[in-house]
């Protein structure tokens, strides 16, 4: 026991005398929670547009107004004829561009139809889609207000709610996903880093050739990795709470222990990696690109598993991420209990007793 | 105290060891002379319980090197070539570590290091990693020697450190070994080897000769010659180029002359020397030493191939 006690010393001693793995453990998540937070988006904010008016009447100039006043808007620029349109499009600041036909009031009341031509950069399709749908709800927003009267035949008012984010958050989306990413790095780099450097110092034959028995040496290497990347998750959880507002409806303990779970199947991952990397580039190597793209790319953190092609979606279910992106998407915004994520949890479990296994069997106690 | 019979060992492509047999006696001190590449770090490895013999068997204290891994992983102190102790860690932290992973204390066999560590103990905060090459030597001792082992296994361990802490390191192997302790050092200075009780000549993973290392050089029958000029690189090729010159080696300032059935005598290349215009020319017969010994095995090796 003394013997594990001071190896975790040790391991402490490493983690916090090298200034580039306190960076990764602590500065790489706050940053990454706040990049994703503010780069991954599906809402809008202060887009620049510009407003061609043919008719410059009351009525346009009221829709203007109610635009601009959204907080979704900025208005960059008053055009003059339709040549001006590619040209602003070109320098790339407007997103999208408003054109209202001539004598647009009179038309609206006499006709009842009046003509909103909108144009957005589609360079980045994502956007040009929010934009779009953005400004038509609220033209048509005003014009049903300004004319309760006017009927359009056999009309389907669909009212739609969005249940569990009601204000479509993509905070909700990410801050799940960024904590898969981040504990996977965190937990199965590290440990597969911190002991590939054994090997590669030579440090590693004075373990070996020590009365340390193997166990001893794993247990030695995980445990200041699991309770640091606990408060890792604690200090994500905390941030995705107060700075993007997102809700923990169900159990935090739940959660935690969901975390906890998560954390040990990735560190057993690591202890894997470095059983099988000879050195310390190697091991990043197999982490990064074998665990955090996948992470990235087939959890369904970014990019919904449904839509993937079938080949990537049958590979979606070895990723572990995938099981507790669901598990911490359905505590935190669900509020459910474990009855309705213990097929995940069985999961993770099972993967975890399976790294486990089959790293204490190829742990090498000798050299070779 | 380690029984050594018919170990072999190869690697991918070439073969290490070739079934070395070889006998270390309680207390004794013990080295493995050879070149870099001639399998002593192996040998050592195999000892060690690091890496599994092909064919053959070892004993260490009466345990397989095999089946008894973990017994002997008790009883042995071993200094690996490379440094290989933590260099974020203090020099403190690093001889602590290592005791209580051998379920030790470092007061409880402070008498055992004692001689070793007081030197280094001024730097007791300082991380290994700043030390010099000989510190970090003596720390390495000191942690290898921390549990107080019945055999004590050093790969090269004096391999690029200054001449003055090479001296204390022996000196101090010298103590050790009165303490009891079995030693078995490899080095690849052939200037070391007459500090051991008795060593092994190793080549291409083949024990040459074991013996002390005085009776090795007397066993050697040849006359040696060393020759010195202002001009070495000519000086040892006129001399390879004598009409009876069997071999010349450069050691160090002087090249190393043995004339084809020893009948060279020293005016002989002194007459020879002055005519080729060499300056400074020093010619003398002395006693074989171990290096000479080892290389003309080594040619005796090569040319029986």
């Amino acid at each position: 026991m003394t013997q594990l006690l001071s190896f975790i010393k040790k391991e402490f001693f490493h983690i916090f005398r090298d200034p580039r793995t306190m960076l990764i453990l602590f500065g790489i998540p706050i940053a990454q929670l706040l990049i994703f937070g503010t780069v991954i988006k599906s809402e809008i904010r202060d887009v620049h547009i510009a407003i061609y008016d043919q008719s410059k009447d009351v009525t346009t100039q009221e829709i203007t107004n109610k635009l601009l006043s959204s907080g979704y808007f900025i208005l960059d620029k008053n055009l003059e004829n339709t040549n001006d349109i590619d040209a602003i499009f070109r320098k790339g600041k407007v997103k999208e561009v408003v054109v209202f036909g001539s004598n647009f009031s009179e038309k609206l009341t006499k006709e009842g139809k009046a003509d909103v031509q909108l144009i957005a950069d589609a360079s980045d399709p994502n956007t040009a889609r929010l934009v779009v749908s953005y400004t038509s709800g609220i033209i048509n927003d005003y014009v049903k207000k300004m004319h309760p009267n006017l009927e359009m035949p056999l009309q389907i008012q669909s009212e739609v709610r969005m249940y569990f984010n009601e204000e479509m958050k993509s905070a909700y989306m990410f801050v799940p996903g960024v904590m898969a990413l981040i504990l996977m790095l965190i937990s199965a780099m590290m440990t597969s880093i911190s002991i590939t450097r054994e090997k590669e110092l030579g440090t590693m034959e004075i373990l070996l050739v020590s009365p340390l028995k193997p166990g001893q040496i794993i247990i030695g290497k995980v445990l200041p990795y699991l309770l640091l990347s606990i408060a890792n998750a604690f200090v994500i959880v905390l941030i995705g709470n107060l700075v993007f507002g997102v809700p923990i409806s169900g159990s935090f303990i739940l959660l935690m222990l969901e975390t906890i779970l998560f954390i040990m199947m990735a560190l057993c991952l690591g202890i894997l990696i470095s059983t099988a990397a000879k050195n310390q580039m190697t091991a990043m190597f197999i982490s990064m690109v074998g665990l955090m793209l996948p992470t990235i790319i087939l959890s369904g953190f970014i990019f919904p598993i449904k839509n993937m092609p079938e080949v990537l979606q049958w590979l979606s279910h070895i990723m572990p991420a995938r099981y507790f992106i669901t598990i911490v998407r359905g505590i935190m915004l669900k509020g459910v209990g474990i009855l309705f994520v213990w097929k995940e949890t069985l999961i993770l479990i099972g993967m975890t007793l399976f790294f486990i296994v089959l790293s204490v069997k190829k742990f090498k106690i000798r050299l070779e | 105290m380690i029984e050594i019979s018919q170990i072999s060992k190869s690697y991918e492509d070439v073969q290490a060891l070739k079934e070395i047999t070889l006998q270390v006696n309680e207390g004794e001190l013990f080295g493995l002379i050879g070149p870099d590449g001639a399998g002593k770090t192996t040998l050592m490895r195999i000892l060690m319980t690091l890496l599994l013999p092909d064919t053959g068997e070892a004993k260490m204290n009466g345990f397989d090197v095999i089946k008894d891994f973990k017994k002997i992983r008790h009883i042995v102190g071993y200094m690996p070539g490379r440094f290989s102790l933590y260099q974020d860690l203090s020099v403190e932290e690093n001889l602590n570590f290592f005791a209580t992973v051998f379920g030790t204390t470092v007061e409880k066999n402070y008498d055992l290091i004692r001689d070793i560590y007081y030197q280094i103990e001024p730097f007791k905060t300082r991380r290994a990693g700043k030390l010099s090459g000989g510190m970090k030597q003596k720390l390495a001792l000191s942690c290898a020697l921390i549990h107080k082992p019945k055999i004590l296994v050093l790969d090269e361990p004096t391999t690029g450190v200054d001449a003055v802490s090479r001296k204390e390191f022996w000196e101090m192997l010298k103590k050790l070994q009165k303490k009891e302790i079995t030693i078995l050092v490899s080095t690849p200075y052939m200037d070391e080897a007459t500090l051991c009780d008795r060593v092994a000549l190793i080549q291409k993973g083949k024990i040459l000769d074991v013996d002390s290392p005085r009776r090795i050089t007397e066993k050697f029958p040849r006359k040696i010659i060393r020759a010195r000029s202002d001009e070495m690189y000519r000086l040892i090729n006129d001399l390879r180029a004598f009409k009876k010159a069997e071999s010349v080696f450069a050691f160090g300032q002087y090249a190393h002359f043995t004339g084809i059935e020893d009948n060279v005598e020293t005016t002989e290349l002194d007459i020879y020397l002055e005519k080729l215009n060499h300056k400074n020319v020093l010619v003398e017969e002395i006693p074989p030493g171990i290096e000479d010994v080892f290389m003309s095995m080594q040619e005796q090796a090569v040319s029986s191939e």
